[in-house]
């Protein structure tokens, strides 16, 4: 007869080999549709650029890694920061910061409210809140520059209620895409909150006012801490997307005021430089998770990942 | 143990005037509280006590500020307090949930409500230790709030509402985890800060035991209505009616036929044909059928002879004293405590006849 010990580190050792086994597609998945590109890319951005865009196979070279930030100037050969670059990864992390902050200012409220509805209610404002996602990216791109553009909603409206006499120029700024980024990625803030939110005791709120906290000190001691897992998804969720925005700067900001979404596809298009694209692409999910990480380590240092 | 004498004479500190509560409307409208009206003074030990579902804790959440009454006010020395938020009522409360932070240590969870009144750091880390030592979790301070047992989290909620001192302490069946040892050490504790702080105390307990033996008044209550007020003798010795009576303790009912009265005391006759006499709750029956209580405690079996007679159904043995279950002869069963002695048993035995002698102002005519 087997001994208890004997038993359950048989137990032990079938338990393991079946995770194994279950998570072998899922593995399967990540490796050849998502690492596996990134050494293809990795690759890439060391090898020397092709004259028609993709790369000569087997002459490596430094040149991609070396214009992300710095150009050789054509005539002198002096080497110089490459100021287009570096604005464009600028213009990126300012409009993806501002994007989320504005976001979760926005979509806190939002997801508070839905939060305190009655049950039965709740559902059908998280399914307002899903609208927008029924339409394509573009379409709802295009309706956003219908609004701020020069002849658009806003600016026939400031116009005839006389606050201003020329029409703003909102459009082909940092302003359109930090509008149009705000509203696409709203959604993904607000989700998460209220997934938070919906889960709050209401209890505590009460047990706060109870011991003298007034809203702001509720909000700020109690409701904040214990939604805090919500806040870190939903800014996740709405910075990544936002740093390789692509879609709404292209339409948005114009040709000027690209973000370096719009940089990359230059490189692998018009641009005929992939060793450039690639490192920029890779350079791109660094900031990523260097973002993350100093993120993640802020949330749990403020004691908010709690259980 | 009539009220003392100096009660009356104490402040009023909270008033209850017509107090109705419905939640809901229309066809599902449910009257929590029904026409309540309750005058606790200072520094009382007043408890809440009625079955589940009675309207107990809508009422506490009413003084605590978290629901509005839809008829009636809520005053606090005087004033009406509807217009100000919980946070500005010196009103603390031990919630029946608990509702800890779970995001806070245990001393974070004391240390809140001193905080937000904004005392000094030196003040608090002082108040703090104090009121951990009363409950006896000094050594889990540290401890996170989700780490701890259902007695501990009880204990912490209770050293949470009374580190701010509050004038007015709201206790939602605050011993209701605890272990009969803890419990009996935490009703002398609280009995023991009641005394010591003036604070006032209104307590809700399931716990007839703990509301008599703690209690400067009681209000039982039933359905969303007070039934009766009044120390834990009044109570106990004069029920109002046949609910309170059935509520708090073990009684005997017996029918019976009221003849007259004289004095405030009844001539009444049993459906054995003998007549005792009963003193009359208040609004009791003046004439004609009645119902007549008689504590167990009240009544002696006898083998010969008393006012009812019946056979001996069930004799239980409880350490103290017996209860001896006699089914009268009309059908009704009644119950008597015998205290035990030593070196006797009870000397009956199930099937044995058995007649019961009530004691002299023993039984009472109830108002139903
Ligand atoms: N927010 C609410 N909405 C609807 N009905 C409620 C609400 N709160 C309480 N009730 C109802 O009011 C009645 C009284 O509830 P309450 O919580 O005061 O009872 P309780 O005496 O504290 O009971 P327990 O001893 O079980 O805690 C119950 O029937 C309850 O269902
Ligand atoms: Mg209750």
């Amino acid at each position: 007869m087997a001994s208890a010990a004997e038993i359950a580190s048989q137990a032990r050792r079938t338990e393991v080999r079946d995770r194994w086994l279950l998570s072998a597609p899922a593995l399967l998945i990540i490796f050849v549709a998502a690492i596996g590109p990134l050494f293809v890319m990795l690759a890439y951005s060391f090898m020397v650029k092709g004259d028609y865009g993709d790369v000569k196979f087997g002459q490596y070279s430094l040149d991609g890694w070396f214009s992300v930030f710095l150009q050789r100037d054509i005539f002198d050969d002096t080497l110089t920061f490459a100021d287009a670059h570096l604005s464009i990864f600028w213009r990126s992390i300012k409009l993806s910061f501002l994007t989320t902050v504005s976001t979760l200012l926005l979509g806190f409220p939002t997801a508070y409210f839905i939060a305190t509805r009655p049950r039965h209610t709740r559902e059908i404002w998280v399914f307002l809140v899903t609208i927008p996602f029924w339409t394509n990216l573009l379409i709802r791109t295009f309706a956003m520059q219908q609004v701020i553009r020069n002849e658009g909603i806003v600016n026939s409206l400031l116009r005839w209620v006389g606050v201003i006499d020329e029409p703003l120029q909102i459009m082909h700024t940092d302003w359109a895409i930090l509008f149009g980024m705000v509203y696409v990625y709203l959604p993904l803030m607000v989700l998460p909150l209220y997934a938070s939110m919906e889960k709050l005791d209401f209890r505590l709120v009460e047990a706060g006012y109870d011991l003298y906290a007034g809203r702001l000190q509720v909000l700020r001691r109690i409701i904040i801490p214990l939604v805090s897992p919500g806040i870190i998804a939903g800014s996740i969720l709405v910075f990544i997307p936002s740093l390789g925005a692509y879609v709404i700067p292209r339409v948005l900001g114009g040709g000027k005021n690209m973000m370096l979404g719009n940089l990359i596809e230059l490189q692998f298009g018009a641009g005929r430089n992939w060793p450039l694209g690639a490192a920029l692409s890779i350079t791109l999910m660094v900031l990523v998770m260097v973002a993350l990480l100093f993120y993640v380590r802020n949330a749990s240092r403020s004691g908010a990942t709690h259980g | 143990m009539p009220e003392s004498a100096g009660a009356s004479e104490k402040r009023v500190a909270i008033e209850a005037r017509g107090i109705v509560k419905t939640f809901g409307q229309g066809a599902n409208a449910l009257r929590a509280l029904d026409n309540v009206s309750i005058v606790i003074r200072e520094n009382e030990f007043f408890t809440l006590l009625g079955p589940s579902g009675c309207g107990k804790t809508t009422l506490l959440r009413l003084i605590a500020g978290f629901e509005y009454p839809t008829e009636g006010a809520i005053l606090l020395y005087g004033e009406d307090i509807a217009g100000l938020p919980p946070f500005k009522r010196p009103v603390n409360t031990v919630f029946q949930s608990y509702a800890l932070f779970p995001h806070l240590t245990v001393a974070e969870n004391v240390a809140f409500g001193l905080q937000m009144l904004g005392r000094s750091k030196a003040e608090i880390d002082a108040r703090v230790s104090e009121v951990l030592a009363l409950v006896r979790m000094q050594e889990l301070a540290a401890r996170r709030t989700d780490q701890i047992s259902g007695g501990q989290a009880q204990r912490v909620a209770l050293a949470r509402a009374l580190a701010p001192s509050p004038k007015v302490l709201l206790l939602d069946e605050p011993l209701s985890a605890l272990d009969y040892k803890l419990r009996k050490e935490m009703q002398i504790e609280l009995k023991r800060m009641q005394a010591e702080t003036g604070i006032t105390f209104v307590f809700v307990t399931h716990d007839q035991e703990e509301a008599l033996t703690m209690s400067d008044r009681i209000a039982v209550m039933s359905k969303g209505r007070v039934l009766q007020i009044g120390s834990p003798w009044d109570i106990y010795d004069k029920p109002a009616d046949r609910f309170v009576a059935d509520f708090i303790g073990e009684t005997n009912f017996l029918s019976a036929i009221v003849l007259g009265v004289a004095d405030g005391v009844a001539k009444v006759r049993l459906t054995s044909g003998a007549e005792i006499s009963a003193t009359l709750a208040e609004g009791g029956v003046a004439e004609g059928e009645a119902t007549v209580v008689v504590r167990p405690e009240h009544a002696r079996a006898v083998k010969d002879g008393g006012q009812i007679a019946g056979v001996v159904e069930n004799v239980v043995y409880f350490g103290t004293d017996t209860h001896i279950h006699v089914r009268l002869d009309d059908g009704e069963m009644f119950i008597v405590r015998q205290q035990n002695s030593r070196t006797q048993s009870c000397g009956f035995e199930v099937g044995d006849r058995a007649g019961v002698e009530i004691d002299a102002d023993a039984a009472q005519v109830l108002k139903d």
